[in-house]
């Protein structure tokens, strides 16, 4: 309905809306991202400027901690006085060190958004948040609901709107309170701009308006927008726009003033004496907003300079293990690499490397039975493949309690007085022994552990929803040749290479997708464990690979597993496969991991109350085990709740330091890729995956009230996609308190072992990896591998980097140190 | 006397725990929930040991009058114990699970900011249901009543910087305000109809209830009737329903003791312990059967919509509750009370294990997805069809009713009272209330006439006042002044209706006069640092300061006559002396009670509670 003379295009205030609305995917989906990623085309301290200006998060610790953060010594003065020297200048170190240290500034928020709607409110009484949210969250809820009610939106297949016009036009009752509302919504004068037309009046206000309106719900309206993108994350799926969104919450705003006013009132725009300051006018640098700045970096650096002085101490040479006990992939994920540490140190013979969890192949995964597909590898990837799984052992289990007929009324009145006795036991036997249960979501259910799976390709079989089922050899070959070549493992093969996948389990956890595998799209890494093992080890891919050159020796197995990082446990797949004396090999090698897996649990447990971490190991692991099931509790493990670092280089970089569980490891060697080649495949996703998991973490920790979920103890859950507090709430993207309390925000420091100029040119060979560089969402410093010295990529140039801390704690053993302290420990040489 | 020694005890233990838990440093977790458990612990233990012994002893009902608090001619007022097979079976529901809640959330509360605040109400919440489940008359009843509201405000309000558990903590506590009306004139008739606080033993005693009730069927329906409005309100049977789910803003574990459980049971407690005194009427009998049923079907379809977790269970415990109500109706006393426990357990663990229903759902949906089950209201027409659904989406209005029919039009009344400034309340009221206490001295001297009606027209007065407070938006102090001003008024009009001793008011008065003094100072005090402060929205000061709102709290409770002061026996005394026919005068009187501690409540949700007046820290939304 665009006239020639109006200055509103809803197309584009829509399209830009959506930008800026939070982007999170349904629970069963959940993906960590950049939580700002609307201003991401900025730099990110101007980038944060704007987003506390115009949106009012906070977007920084508060001046308080980082005033104590200095006082403890965790903001190091040396590196605070560079960081105020390369901002300022050098002269006025000390004008500058006091603003930071004892300034009084007023911190106070007064964001723009939401400003031109609070006058309903401020100037005519008039609480229209309170008047619709309620119905409106209400109705959104029931018509995306994806299996919570028994009764479900009566008319779904319209579409949104149309659907609600096709009810309000079937019914006795109505959806509005009064009249003229109506009569718009069934009327073909119900456009944003016809509507917008008798609230606002003002067309220059209109864009403001819609903002401040749908930002006053971010939650519900960031859903809606996702929803409408990928209408395939609902499984029922339900067809909305933000468009419709919009107009019928300008309805429901009409029948509140319509009721509240009578027929005649003027629209806003009329009303009002002053006009707000537009929305994205040029946010104004202040004073207060570069000691936020300088603060920050110098948290940072303080860091960052004793990770890259403990880097340069401890690098060591490559020595090659002669006869190797067994070889194991892992994820780059920050929870493995402890686990790494301990199964080297446990056994010399045996050789780690870090990957990301999909292990190169991308499908999707059907299990027996299931209705629909689930995706298996990075989430902007779209696999042309498909692979099922067939002839499972075991079924799955039932809970009656979470059955829709216990809310019915006559059988409710059969169930309450008899299961309810055996819900007061259940709830008896699970606080003082917790145990598996159909309500815990596990990692190891994912896939049966001895069904089968359909990788290899046969021919003539059909494609299912245009997908291939299984690869073909070739095909098979290029993934197996990818994966080998990016971690280095081209000679001197072992005889094992176990592929080790990881996933999570919780019970109690709406946000236990979150906790399983990034690079699986969310999901445990099993199937993609088995298949790449299968694939490595097929005769006919061997054959190809040795045409390429790249020989794998015939006595060598690749085997599939599963480490479950919240319970510390690993599976292992199609162990009837092995030879004979990789069987008894695997026996050996069996007791060393499940020895690391021990230690490897009580040295997370150090973070945690309920269990003392001066016990043996094995103790602890039972306790952990038992942690992780329990009902009552809101921590199953911690997550990437430590995460700072991503090193990008061969195992002598960190072989011996210690990091604290805080660095993403990804094995590469530059020596076979001396022209980068393999490196931009390795680059491209670390920005979107492991800076989108550090900024997600940053930001829910920096503001968990607006850019978090806020604490998850009265959560509620929406519609099985959400959550929200208590019954009436919006919906709270991000991660809760329980996440990210222990977290440090702290920007994510890749480090990558290459010459400074092959890195540059890697990470200019795409634009959008180029912009997390260059916008400093991620910060990278580059390890020259044959002089060792350091250089800080700025501003588009990289430029030597000397660290500052010169003498590093050390020690020969963690443990005591482990054993005492529960907050971050700072970085260690291994003597 | 061993025996009472026992019961003693069984008060006592939760009264240690609570007071034990108050001096605890907020830090020491461990400390906090240790005591806790082991208070609740230990009473459940040695609860179940005496259960043992007494079902051995041919499970009797035992009763016995304890401490008299106060005494004068014809009125006395006393604690009473009852125990019998209600109580028991009430015991060992809501002490188990008060027991595993308390274990479930010493792990799950870690690190929350207000874990102790946490169990300081949980335990305080412990105290006032065992005072309701082992109270014998109505008056030790009415105590522990009083402090289950409070704690259902506070756990409500637990996330006391947002906005919505405020708004809802507000909401609720209004209903089981109501709730309060019809206890208060239940005992107020009672009182005259028996000319004594009635033990509920008592009313086991054929002779002195039917005797009675016979010549005064009316006033038995009349005090049966408010009995059940009380019982549905904390209930939450029609019209009152939808403030239960909306109590669901705590942590997880207080939404499942309270609202999917023990509170909610309690008004079919009320039902159950007062039985023998509607059993024969009949009229009762079908109007609470009809409430029962009414509420079971509206709720249990507007469960079948819900698309919230605890929401959905909400709903369809209030649906439970009305076919319990129907039983209780029936006489089928024994199956109420199997229906609750197993309704409370059932629903106490749904609500628990609410959170995994995502991954357990989206799971059964992967492999069992079909399209859309068609339920059995697809065969209505489509018309009716659509209107159920929305009604039932629309929750039947009950929340908008609740909220236009209550809030609002009190806060109409409340407007039109504008003239009530500070100054006219000193230029025209204190001369009026002099006039008032001169015209008591020489009262011989006024034609009957008049006397007859000044009681009522001075209760108006202070009726008045309350309004007025209540719907105060701008100034705190005239807000809290109106409050204490009610007090004086309700005790003038009274003063007029016999002649008794000074001491009676002096013992009314004192409480009301101490709590109004200690919340004037904590006002004037918040007001001198943080200048402007007034009642159009919420400024959440408790962030700064969080031991002057508490003693804010406690001046609040003094002056709402919480069973802390003494004004909580005085309150009872005045309706003593409200006459059986002054209906007007009680419902005055009455009236100013409820919208007393609603202004109150008010008040310091205002001032102390809601989203901070200042941003320099994270702030949350409004929405969330």
């Amino acid at each position: 309905m665009k006239t020639e003379t109006s200055s509103f295009d809803e197309h584009k205030v829509l399209h830009e809306l959506k930008h800026y609305l939070p982007a999170q995917a349904p629970l069963k989906d959940f993906i960590h991202h950049n939580t700002l990623h609307a201003f991401q085309n900025l730099n990110f301290f101007k980038a944060l400027n704007n987003a506390h200006e115009i949106l009012g998060y906070n977007v920084s610790l508060s001046l308080d901690e980082y005033r104590s953060l200095y006082q403890t010594k965790k903001i190091k003065e040396n590196i605070l006085d560079k960081v105020i020297a390369s901002q300022k200048g050098a002269n006025n170190i000390n004008e500058w060190k006091t603003k930071l240290i004892s300034q009084r500034y007023d911190n106070s928020n007064n964001a723009r958004i939401g400003q031109l709607r609070a006058n309903w409110k401020k100037e005519f009484s008039i609480d229209l948040d309170l008047l619709i949210q309620p119905i409106l969250f209400r109705v959104l809820c029931s018509y995306l609901d994806q299996g919570i009610s028994i009764w479900n939106f009566p008319v779904h297949e319209l579409g949104f709107l149309a659907s609600i016009k096709e009810m309000e036009k079937n019914t006795y009752t109505s959806f509005f309170k009064t009249e003229r509302a109506k009569k718009l919504l069934l009327s073909d004068k119900c456009q944003i701009e016809d509507l917008l037309k008798i609230i606002v009046g003002d067309e220059s206000l209109y864009a403001q308006y819609i903002f401040d309106q749908q930002f006053s719900h971010q939650g519900w309206s960031g859903m809606v927008s996702t929803i409408e993108d990928q209408p395939e994350t609902l499984l029922d799926s339900k067809k909305i726009s933000i468009k419709e969104l919009v107009t019928f919450e300008l309805l429901l705003e009409i029948d509140a003033l319509d009721k509240k006013f009578g027929k005649i009132w003027s629209p806003l725009g009329q009303r009002i004496e002053r006009r707000p300051i537009d929305l994205f006018a040029e946010v104004p640098e202040t004073e207060l907003r570069d000691v936020f700045t300088i603060w920050q970096l110098a948290y940072e650096w303080s860091y960052y300079d004793e990770v890259l002085a403990g880097l340069q101490q401890g690098i060591i040479e490559k020595k090659e293990i002669p006869s190797k006990s067994f070889q194991i992939m892992l994820c780059i994920d920050d929870r493995e690499t402890s686990l790494r540490d301990y199964m080297e140190k446990l056994d010399p013979n045996c050789e780690t490397f870090a990957t990301p969890g999909f292990f190169g192949v991308e499908f999707y995964f059907q299990p027996e039975h299931g209705k629909s597909y689930t995706k298996q590898c990075p989430a902007p990837v779209t696999p042309k493949f498909l692979i099922k799984e067939i002839e499972i052992t075991e079924g799955r289990k039932k809970d009656v309690h979470f059955a829709k007929h216990t809310h019915g009324l006559f059988r409710g009145l059969i169930i309450s007085p008899t299961l309810g006795f055996w819900s007061a036991f259940r709830l008896f036997i699970s606080l003082f022994k917790p145990s598996i249960s159909p309500a815990t979501a596990l990692s190891f259910s994912h896939m049966d552990k001895l069904s089968k799976l359909t990788i290899e390709h046969k021919e003539g079989v059909a494609n299912e929803n245009g997908l291939q089922v299984g690869f073909s050899y070739e095909e098979m070959a290029t993934r197996v040749e990818a994966l080998l070549m990016s971690i280095g493992m081209v000679k001197n093969f072992g005889p094992l290479v176990y592929v080790v996948g990881h996933g999570s389990s919780s019970v109690n956890n709406p946000h236990y997708a979150a906790y399983n595998c990034g690079a699986c799209c969310g999901r445990p890494g099993s199937v993609n464990a088995r298949v790449v093992s299968f694939m490595a080890n097929h005769p006919k891919v061997r054959e190809i690979l040795r045409s390429k050159g790249l020989n794998i020796p015939a006595e060598t197995q690749f085997m599939g597993g599963l480490h479950d990082t919240t319970r510390d446990e690993i599976v292992f797949y199609d162990l009837t496969f092995l030879s004979a004396e990789n069987a008894k090999l695997h026996t050996e090698n069996l007791k060393t991991i499940n020895k690391s897996l021990d230690l490897n649990s009580k040295e997370r447990s150090r973070r945690f109350e309920s269990i003392n971490s001066k016990l043996d190991a094995a103790k602890i692991h039972k306790k952990i085990l038992s942690r992780s099931v329990s009902l009552f509790e809101p921590r199953p493990e911690l997550n990437h709740a430590t995460n700072t670092l991503c090193i990008v280089g061969g195992r002598e970089m960190t072989k011996k330091l210690f990091l604290d569980r805080r660095a993403f490891c990804n094995s590469y060697d530059y020596k076979i890729d001396p022209e980068g080649k393999i490196l931009v495949n390795i680059m491209k996703p670390l920005g979107p995956v492991c800076g989108g998991i550090n900024l997600e973490y940053f930001f829910s920790r920096v503001d968990n009230h607006k850019l978090g979920a806020g604490t998850k103890l009265p959560h509620n859950v929406m519609g099985l996609f959400g959550v929200a507090n208590g019954i009436d709430g919006d919906l709270r993207p991000g991660l809760p308190s329980q996440m990210i309390e222990v977290h440090d925000p702290i920007r994510l420091l890749i480090i990558v072992e290459h010459f400074p100029e092959v890195v540059l040119k890697t990470i200019k060979s795409v634009d959008a990896m180029y912009e997390w560089f260059i916008n400093e969402w991620v910060n990278l410093v580059v390890m020259n591998p044959e002089t060792k010295k350091l250089s800080v990529f700025k501003n588009g140039d990289f430029t030597n980097y000397e660290p500052l801390a010169k003498k590093l704690n050390t020690a020969t053993d963690m443990t005591s140190i482990l054993e005492n302290n529960l907050d971050n420990i700072p970085v260690y040489l291994i003597k | 006397m061993t025996t009472q020694l026992l019961f003693h005890i069984f008060i006592l233990i939760p009264v240690f725990g609570f007071i034990l838990s108050i001096f605890i440093p907020g830090k020491n977790e461990k400390l906090i929930s240790g005591i806790a458990f082991s208070i609740v612990g230990v009473h459940f233990i040695a609860f179940l040991a005496y259960m043992v012994y007494w079902l051995m002893n041919g499970h009797p009902t035992l009763n016995f009058k304890d401490i008299v608090l106060f005494k004068t001619t014809g009125y006395e007022f006393y604690i009473d114990f009852l125990f019998d097979k209600i109580t028991a079976v009430y015991f060992f529901v809501g002490s188990l699970l008060t027991f595993m809640v308390t274990i479930y959330s010493k792990a799950y509360l870690h690190r929350e900011n207000g874990y102790k605040r946490f169990f300081n109400t949980l335990l305080f919440f412990y105290l006032g249901y065992n005072i309701i489940i082992f109270a014998g008359n109505l008056e030790t009843l009415f105590m522990g009543w009083e402090i289950l509201g409070i704690c259902s405000f506070l756990l409500i309000a637990f996330y006391r910087e947002r906005y919505l558990p405020v708004k809802n903590a507000l909401k609720v506590f209004t209903v089981y305000r109501i709730g309060d009306v019809g206890l208060i004139l239940a005992m107020w008739m009672s009182h005259h109809l028996w000319h004594q606080n009635i033990t509920f033993a008592q009313l086991q005693n054929d002779e002195l209830i039917h005797a009675q009730l016979e010549t005064h069927s009316l006033v038995g329906v009349f005090i049966s009737l408010m009995i059940l409005i009380t019982a549905a309100a904390k209930s939450a049977q029609l019209p009152f329903s939808s403030w239960l789910p909306r109590a669901m803003e705590g942590p997880t574990p207080s939404s499942a003791i309270f609202y999917g459980s023990l509170s909610v049971h309690i008004g079919v407690f009320l039902l159950l312990r007062t039985y023998e005194l509607w059993e024969n009427q009949v009229s009762v009998r079908i109007i609470i059967g009809v409430l029962g049923l009414a509420t079971s079907i509206v709720t249990s379809l507007i469960a079948r919509v819900q698309s919230s977790v605890k929401s959905q269970i909400a709903y369809s415990s209030a649906s439970q509750i009305g076919l319990i109500f129907i039983e209780v109706a029936l006489g089928f006393e024994n199956l109420a009370l199997i229906h609750f426990a197993g309704n409370a357990f059932l629903r106490t663990y749904q609500l628990l294990v609410s959170p995994s229903v995502v991954s357990y759902l989206i799971r059964e949906q992967f492999y069992n997805y079909v399209p859309r089950k068609a339920t059995f209201e697809d065969s209505f027409p489509k018309k009716i069809e659509y209107s159920i659904y929305l009604m039932s989406i629309k929750e039947f209005n009950l929340d908008s009713f609740m909220y236009t029919v209550l809030w609002n039009s009190l806060k109409r009344l409340g407007k039109k009272l504008n003239f009530l400034t500070l100054n006219n309340l000193f230029i025209f009221f204190v001369p009026v209330y002099l006039i008032g206490l001169v015209c008591l001295y020489t009262k011989a001297h006024i034609p009957d006439d008049i006397h007859e009606y000044l009681p009522a027209f001075f209760a108006l007065i202070g009726l008045m006042m309350v309004l007025k407070s209540f719907a105060e938006r701008k100034n705190v102090i005239l807000s809290w002044t109106l409050i204490i001003m009610n007090h004086f008024w309700v005790a003038l009009a009274v003063s007029f209706n016999e002649n008794f001793t000074y001491d009676q008011i002096h013992l009314y008065l004192s409480g009301i006069v101490v709590a109004g003094i200690v919340g004037y100072v904590c006002l004037n005090k918040l007001r001198s640092i943080e200048k402007n402060i007034d009642l159009n929205q919420f400024y959440g000061h408790v962030y700064e300061h969080p031991k002057l709102a508490f003693v804010f709290l406690l001046a609040c409770l003094g002056l709402t006559g919480f069973p802390i002061s003494p004004t909580f026996v005085g309150e009872d005394l005045i309706y003593s002396h409200i006459h059986e026919d002054q209906y007007v005068l009680a419902l005055f009187t009455t009236l100013s009670f409820i919208i007393d501690g609603l202004a109150l409540v008010r008040i310091y949700a205002r001032v102390f509670l809601g989203p901070h007046i200042k941003t320099y820290h994270e702030s949350p939304y409004r929405s969330s």
